[in-house]
């Protein structure tokens, strides 16, 4: 577990530092996941590794992760309130529509390829 | 004697035990309702550990501080999102033209629909600024609200109530708008639900997790990269 944990945190550490002397406007986690993404495809572990337990345990509580910055809610409690029509509406039409171009668009693309994939042997 | 107890239902300690004890209340709602898609654990969690915190009448800066031993591992966590991807590495092959057309796209809807929406309803550019970088995950959007005007505790607070729309109500409507596929499914969720979302496609399926982390990680990438240029034609 301890050298997983090693793994984990030092994939984000590089990638802080490859942020830091790029200037990638990118957060040092995203840099770290592939990172990690390389190390596991070279080291390629078992199942009971390390490195993929501590990963799994991570992942299956991310929700308990976002805790901390939900609570923020109660700093901002009267905002919310006083512009709650300007920031509820963009808050539920703007998640609604990346979720649904980002669908879309790759459910299309991947339907019509399915129909291209299928057209080609009578070609 | 009564000074020594409040003192102790303050500090770090009891308010970590907070966190922890709503958010296992939230798993134990998950369970016993069979993982009903309103029973995201994150929910009374947040709903406990704030109310807590408003009769022990702590400021949230100081909870944040106690509780960065918690939000640190977000970090990690994001990291360890290389697991599910590396595991469905051969079935992301396939969809990375799709995928690099679908999420810029969805990047520049995301920031340009809550920047501009916010304006026409009435709010200030500050608010606009709070809410245009929501599709990113937490510790990317702080940094961007930061950069750009906004306020950045208020930022965290819209993009973890956006993951919580996308694990309650985007399966559902996902299904209604006939985005069947795992993968198109789970591009959309990361996309526009981040960690939060992507919490529930992992525990939906491993094929949807793994592409919703990825979508996160990408639409991380991507909304830093293109807020300056969508609010530079503002």
């Amino acid at each position: 577990m301890i050298r997983g944990l090693t793994v984990l945190l030092l994939c984000q550490f590089l990638g802080g530092v490859v942020v830091a002397l790029t200037r990638l406007p990118v957060p040092g986690p995203v840099v770290g996941m592939v990172l990690l993404l390389g190390w596991l495809a070279w080291r390629r572990p078992a199942d009971d590794s390390g490195t993929v337990r501590v990963s799994e345990a991570l992942l299956k509580h991310l929700q308990l992760l976002f805790v901390p910055a939900g609570v923020g809610v109660v700093a901002y409690l009267t905002v919310l309130r006083e512009h709650a029509l300007p920031l509820g509406v963009s808050l539920v039409v703007s998640w609604l529509a990346g979720l649904l171009v980002v669908g879309w668009i790759v459910q299309g693309a991947l339907a019509w390829r399915g129909r291209a994939d299928q057209e080609a042997p009578r070609a | 004697m009564r000074e020594d107890l409040l003192e102790l239902l303050r500090s770090p300690l009891s308010l970590l035990l907070l966190t922890l004890a709503g958010y296992r209340l939230g798993l134990w709602l998950k369970h016993v309702t069979g993982a009903h898609p309103l029973a995201q654990p994150v929910i009374p969690a947040v709903a406990l550990t704030g109310a807590g915190i408003t009769l022990l009448d702590v400021d949230y800066a100081a909870y944040a501080d106690a509780a960065t031993l918690v939000s640190f591992w977000l970090g990690p966590a994001t990291v360890a999102l290389a697991l599910p991807l590396y595991r469905q590495w051969s079935r992301v092959r396939a969809v990375l033209a799709p995928m690099l057309v679908a999420l810029p796209i969805g990047a520049v809807v995301s920031i340009a629909t809550a920047y501009g929406l916010v304006h026409l309803l009435g709010g200030s550019e500050e608010l606009a600024a709070t809410m245009a970088p929501k599709a990113a995950t937490t510790p990317v959007s702080i940094a961007l609200s930061e950069t750009i005007g906004g306020v950045p505790a208020l930022t965290a607070v819209v993009t973890v109530t956006a993951g919580i729309l996308g694990a309650v109500l985007a399966p559902t409507l996902m299904t209604w708008a006939r985005i069947t596929d795992r993968r198109a499914r789970g591009l959309a969720m990361g996309a526009s639900s981040h960690g939060v979302g992507t919490s529930r496609s992992l525990s939906d399926d491993e094929t949807e997790g793994a592409f919703s982390g990825l979508a996160m990680g990408l639409t991380a990438l991507l909304t830093s990269v293109l807020i300056p240029v969508v609010l530079l034609v503002r």
